[in-house]
């Protein structure tokens, strides 16, 4: 039985609920989570190489440096996350025992076991994942995870891949809400998800954890985007420290995820910035590059 | 509490600002998310939600909202809780950051330690609570909350955790460093709207 109202539960599902409306930023040292902090921030991702620069350097992602992700938390007073591997239950049990406040098991770092996530029902420490559809949604959920992000196409500076797993969760978890409560065994089936989880999705319409939108998301009018398909806030990883400008796009995409709904605001966001990162182009990217693939 | 329902606003800048609608709904008001300085003419109080206060206080700078909302809490109820209450608070340590002072406490941030230190606990309402609110415990929601380390002459405790005060009342204003809106009980919520 899921236990929704468990304290452990509640309690993590209550830091996401914090983070709502707000900006979740990749920093690899304490200059730049300083930057992201006074830029307005809700939270910040410790990591040794933004997505972009693990593209491109190739060879294996892990858990960032101890003394990396010391130093960011002794720079900023805002929440700290750090990321795991898919699997890696010690790096997480090390990453829970230095006490940071939400660990990311992720895709953007290799994959440490390819058929097994994390059991994260038996962490203290709350756990986002990443999902493409709502079965990989509800799967994360089952294992323990008290936030989705989409995944998106990290490091690409391409929107168009979180687009895509936003777009399909909402719809998806739309057809459940119509659909009759004796096909919903069917629809488990179909998600790969445990009943108890579709059921619930089919009564409320949404997710019963927060989701959150990550993967490519690199000016104001992409947060923007994402957050009107659904998201409750958005993860920005390469967008902020490889775009020409981070402090002033920081700052701008802070002020973008809460004025979603108001183009003249956008419209004053984005207009002081200069180049934002380079984009690839995802449908060129070879099966073996993509970082989404990643999870099971 | 007279027929007409009130008009609350949530301030809507970040945070758990969603939840807090839910609860004042549950409560029997009418809220409103509040994203602009126009919006203040026409409520009867204001809720600031949980979120981060450093990011709070920067769409406040960003979009002009310091003055009118500080305008606002002279003449109407506020309602801040964990960040809102940050926001509110006479000083903020831990580390020292800028506040509205509309209430006449001092706070630490994050003051039980990082998110490992949330939790859920239960609360006996001090005496003058209970005359308003019923005898029945409170169940309090901590997430990286912060600590109310100094209370002003004029400002009421009306709950405790671990000899701490966690909910507070001065004048028409009221803090908690908990969150009343992540729970079922409608009680806190009410007692504010009892208020306006």
């Amino acid at each position: 039985m899921f236990q929704f109202s468990s304290e452990q539960f509640r309690v993590k599902v209550g830091l996401a609920e914090m983070l709502k409306g707000g900006v979740i930023m990749d920093v690899t040292n304490a200059d730049q989570a300083r930057i992201a902090e006074d830029a307005g921030a809700t939270a910040v991702m410790a990591l040794e190489r933004v997505p972009a620069d693990i593209r491109k350097e190739g060879g294996v992602a892990r858990m960032a440096s101890i003394a990396k992700i010391e130093e960011i938390m002794h720079t900023v007073s805002i929440p700290v996350m750090a990321k795991a591997r898919i699997g890696h239950f010690m790096e997480a049990r090390i990453l829970e025992a230095l006490g940071v406040d939400y660990i990311d098991e992720s895709e953007v770092l290799t994959p440490a076991d390819e058929e097994h996530h994390i059991d994260k029902t038996g962490f203290r420490v709350p756990f986002v994942c990443g999902a493409r559809n709502l079965g990989e949604a509800l799967r994360r959920i089952a294992e323990g995870a008290a936030m989705i992000r989409t995944k998106g196409e990290a490091g690409s500076g391409n929107i168009v891949e979180a687009v895509r797993h936003i777009r399909t969760i909402v719809k998806e978890m739309k057809r459940l809400t119509v659909t009759g409560q004796q096909e919903l065994v069917h629809e488990a089936k179909q998600l790969q998800a445990p009943l108890e989880l579709v059921e619930w999705v089919a009564g409320h319409g949404r997710l019963p954890v927060p989701n959150f939108s990550a993967g490519g998301i690199a000016t104001p009018a992409d947060a923007a985007l994402v957050m009107q398909l659904g998201a409750e806030a958005v993860f920005v990883g390469s967008g902020i420290f490889k775009s020409s400008d981070p402090a002033a796009r920081a700052t701008a995409i802070v002020q973008a995820a809460k004025n979603y709904n108001n183009p003249e605001k956008l419209l004053e966001a984005s207009r002081a910035l200069a180049d934002a990162m380079p984009g690839l182009d995802v449908a060129k990217l070879q099966e073996s590059e993509l970082l989404q693939t990643r999870g099971w | 509490m007279g027929k007409k329902p009130k008009h609350v606003g949530v301030l809507a800048l970040q945070g758990d600002f969603e939840a807090h609608r839910a609860a004042l709904a549950r409560a029997g008001a009418e809220p409103v998310l509040v994203r602009e300085a126009g919006q203040f003419s026409d409520l009867d109080g204001l809720v600031i939600p949980g979120g981060e206060s450093t990011t709070m206080l920067k769409l406040l700078h960003y979009d002009n909202l310091l003055a009118p909302l500080q305008e606002f809490a002279r003449r109407k109820p506020v309602f801040g809780t964990c960040a809102g209450a940050i926001l509110l608070a006479r000083h903020v340590s831990n580390p020292s950051q800028e506040s509205l002072g509309m209430i006449d406490i001092d706070v630490e941030r994050n003051a039980y330690g990082r998110q490992l230190e949330s939790r859920v606990a239960v609360l006996e309402p001090e005496p003058s609570l209970r005359e308003r609110s019923g005898p029945e415990a409170l169940e309090a929601v901590f997430i990286r909350a912060p600590i109310i380390r100094r209370t002003g002459p004029h400002t009421r405790v009306l709950a405790r955790y671990a000899g701490d005060p966690v909910l507070v009342e001065e004048d028409k204003h009221m803090v908690a460093t908990f969150h009343p809106e992540l729970t079922a009980d409608s009680r806190v919520h009410s007692l504010f709207l009892s208020k306006l």
